[in-house]
């Protein structure tokens, strides 16, 4: 109704500082919840980002043992690249990786690893295997084919050769500063073949890369697929063929069973991120839900203050011809205006505020990188119009349950009393 | 439109007190043709808040009838009787209930904005109303700053601003001086010779009852008395 909505915003402006009082805290509210909400999302894309680039690509195909959560799995997960991949790896699109148990000695610890092999001409992941491939050409005059042909990729016809003396390895900084290995070092890796023998060889660290992905670092070193599947007596196997990023999903005339192999597509891959992200969302919480509980107290203290205060008043309005339920109305909507106001204002100084934030983003402290989620140096946080609209949308009906509360009784009110002053 | 404005048949009000009850109207039957200036009198408790009330729609009774402007008021839903308030009554009230937050323009409009009356219009019927009050230059002035006369003579521009057929007044003079009193008696004496609008009051004030052309003497809830007073013509001696 017009005539209330107008009476509404008169009320409140009249009722000038407390009003203001409420708004302005109300307004912080909002700027925080966005703020937060809008980090929280930041946070996640850049790991979904980054996971992408290191890890996920644009989908993968699991060997059907695959389970990267059991370690008791991945002894049985290898298995020759189904042929439906191969014409994908040929041309660019889709690059296998097997990944085998082994043990790393630095400085006569020994330290569990997985041991995975990736193409060192690849150019779907991140990780810097080319440097395999470079430090394989130069090692000890000894040639020995890093790489394989065109025709081996397409064919799965490889040529076997002999393991190096010294394999290349390029490892994270969370696996070397846990190993305690720095470029140029070497260091025993023991593994295990198909057939059950174990074997050792010194590999040696050829680079250390930086990522924010740990599921690509920590416990991990990356030799030559090749190397590997000669070691591991898995000539032409791999445990995951990883799809080159924005490939179709489902890729276009792949079946999804591609020689039995799984096919795992983004949304399945991201979910632990997409779960981490809202559970860190919800877990921190608790500052705006406190924040967002004092300005819905101060709205609800005003709007109880109003009612007993104003009790003439409201009598008078039923006597000047409105119903009761209208009177609630009249001071549900005084209330919730309070959020309207509060979100004008937050667009005010919130728009520039955020959006400074939004293209500078967040140092982060060293000290995040055990948050539990992967961070970059700088998080920059990313405010969707979901974030806005939903925070909005939840402070409005917040404050409109709030505001309704305390108005509710003068449905069952005498006009009579209230006239005489009396809430009974 | 024809018949009484107002008319009561054995109009009954028992306010249930535990285990006794108190009967604040007992059969009440009264009539109030279009323009009369009638009051109710009689001792405190004797059951004239609760008439106006009741007539007023914003009580109920126990039982009898109360038709206000042919409508048989038990009958109407919450929003019908708030209708029937918008439209045809205005109220006067002892402690003024301005609106705090509005000036006196705002608040003798408010009834209008109710109606739904177009914006031309409401300035004219709000400049008009205040021109009958005499306080046309305090448009813009806020309820705060206005004397207890002024302020019931705002209160008495929203009441008739809508024109309508009954003015009902509980105690208008209590919290007034004697000057100020005559003032809003003979402002609204004016209003109900010029609009023909009733005016319904309930007072213990001497000053009021002069003004009266009908007074109806109450005890114990019931009409002890009804007589029409053929001096109330009588223009008040202002000292
Ligand atoms: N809400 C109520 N609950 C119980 N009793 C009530 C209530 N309102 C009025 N009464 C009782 O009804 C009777 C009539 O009250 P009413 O207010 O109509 O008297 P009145 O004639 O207006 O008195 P006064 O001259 O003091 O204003 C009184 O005995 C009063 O105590
Ligand atoms: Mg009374």
């Amino acid at each position: 109704m017009k005539v209330l909505l107008k009476l509404a915003i008169r009320n409140l402006i009249a009722a000038g500082l407390r009003t203001w009082l409420n708004v302005i805290v109300l307004s912080l509210t909002f700027v925080v919840i966005i703020a937060a909400q809008g980090l929280f999302r930041g946070m996640g894309d850049q790991a979904a980002r980054a996971s992408i680039d290191y890890e996920f690509g644009g989908g993968q195909f699991w060997h059907p043992a695959y389970d990267p959560y059991d370690p008791l799995t991945i002894q049985d997960a290898h298995g020759l690249i189904p042929a439906e991949l191969k014409p994908l790896i040929a041309a660019g699109q889709a690059t296998p990786i097997l990944v085998i148990q082994g043990t790393l000695y630095p400085q006569g610890r020994f330290l569990p690893v997985l041991i995975k092999g990736i193409d060192p001409s690849q150019k779907i992941l991140s990780i810097p295997s080319e440097f395999l491939a470079a430090s394989a050409a130069e090692s000890e005059g000894e040639s020995w084919p890093a790489e394989f042909t065109t025709s081996e990729k397409a064919t799965g016809a490889y040529e076997r050769m002999r393991i190096p003396d010294e394999i290349p390895a390029i490892i994270g900084t969370r696996m070397a500063a846990t190993a305690r290995l720095s470029v140029g070092d070497t260091v025993i890796l023991r593994w295990r073949d198909s057939r059950g023998a174990f074997d050792a060889r010194p590999v040696r660290i050829v680079h250390i890369f930086r990522t924010i992905v740990q599921s690509v670092d920590a416990g991990q070193v990356w030799i030559p697929l090749r190397v590997l599947q000669e070691m591991a007596g898995m000539p032409g196997e791999a445990t995951v063929v990883t799809l080159a990023p924005g490939a179709a999903s489902p890729p276009g005339n792949i079946p999804a069973a591609a020689g039995g192999w799984v096919y795992r597509d983004l949304r399945y891959l991201l979910r632990d991120i997409d779960q981490l992200v809202a559970a860190k969302t919800a877990g921190s919480a608790t500052v705006y839900v406190i924040l967002l509980f004092m300005s819905l107290l101060a709205i609800f203290d005003t709007q109880v203050l109003n009612i007993f205060h104003r009790i003439r008043e409201i009598g008078t309005l039923v006597a000047l011809g409105l119903t009761r339920r209208q009177v609630v109305l009249l001071f549900t909507l005084e209330g919730t205006l309070h959020a309207v106001l509060a979100a004008v204002l937050a667009a005010i100084y919130g728009y520039p505020l955020l959006s400074a934030f939004a293209s500078h983003g967040w140092k982060m402290p060293e000290a995040f990188d055990s948050f539990g989620i992967a961070l970059g140096e700088r998080l920059m946080p990313v405010f969707t119009g979901g974030i806005i609209i939903g925070t909005v949308i939840l402070i409005l009906s917040l404050t409109a349950i709030i505001s309704f509360w305390p108005a509710r009784r003068l449905s069952r009110m005498r006009p009579t009393d209230a006239l005489r002053g009396k809430l009974q | 439109m024809a018949g009484p404005v107002i008319q009561t048949i054995d109009l009954t009000k028992v306010y249930p007190m535990g285990e006794y009850s108190i009967t604040a109207l007992n059969r009440v039957s009264l009539t109030f043709e279009r323009g009369e200036f009638a009051g109710l009198v009689g001792p405190s408790g004797s059951g004239k808040t609760t008439f106006l009330n009741i007539v007023g729609t914003l009580d109920t009774p126990t039982s009898g009838q109360a038709i206000i402007m042919g409508t048989e008021i038990s009958a109407l839903s919450p929003l019908e009787a708030a209708g029937l308030r918008r439209q045809h009554i205005g109220f006067i009230f002892q402690t003024f209930n301005l609106f705090p937050v509005y000036t006196v323009y705002e608040n003798v409009e408010f009834p209008l904005l109710l109606l739904g009356l177009p914006p031309v219009e409401r300035r004219r019927r709000v400049m008009e109303a205040l021109e009958w009050v005499r306080l046309a230059d305090r448009a813009r002035s806020r309820p705060t700053q206005l004397s207890g006369g002024q302020s019931q003579r705002v209160a008495i521009a929203r009441a008739i601003v809508k024109k309508p057929a009954i003015v009902i007044a509980d105690e208008p003079t209590a919290n007034l001086d004697a000057e100020n009193s005559y003032n809003i008696l003979d402002i609204m004496r004016e209003l109900n010779q010029e609009l023909s609008i009733t005016f319904l009051f309930a007072t213990h004030d001497e000053k009021v009852i002069r003004y009266l052309r009908r007074k109806i003497t109450l005890f114990d809830g019931r009409v002890a008395k009804d007589e029409i007073l053929e001096t109330a013509a009588t223009p008040p001696p202002v000292t």
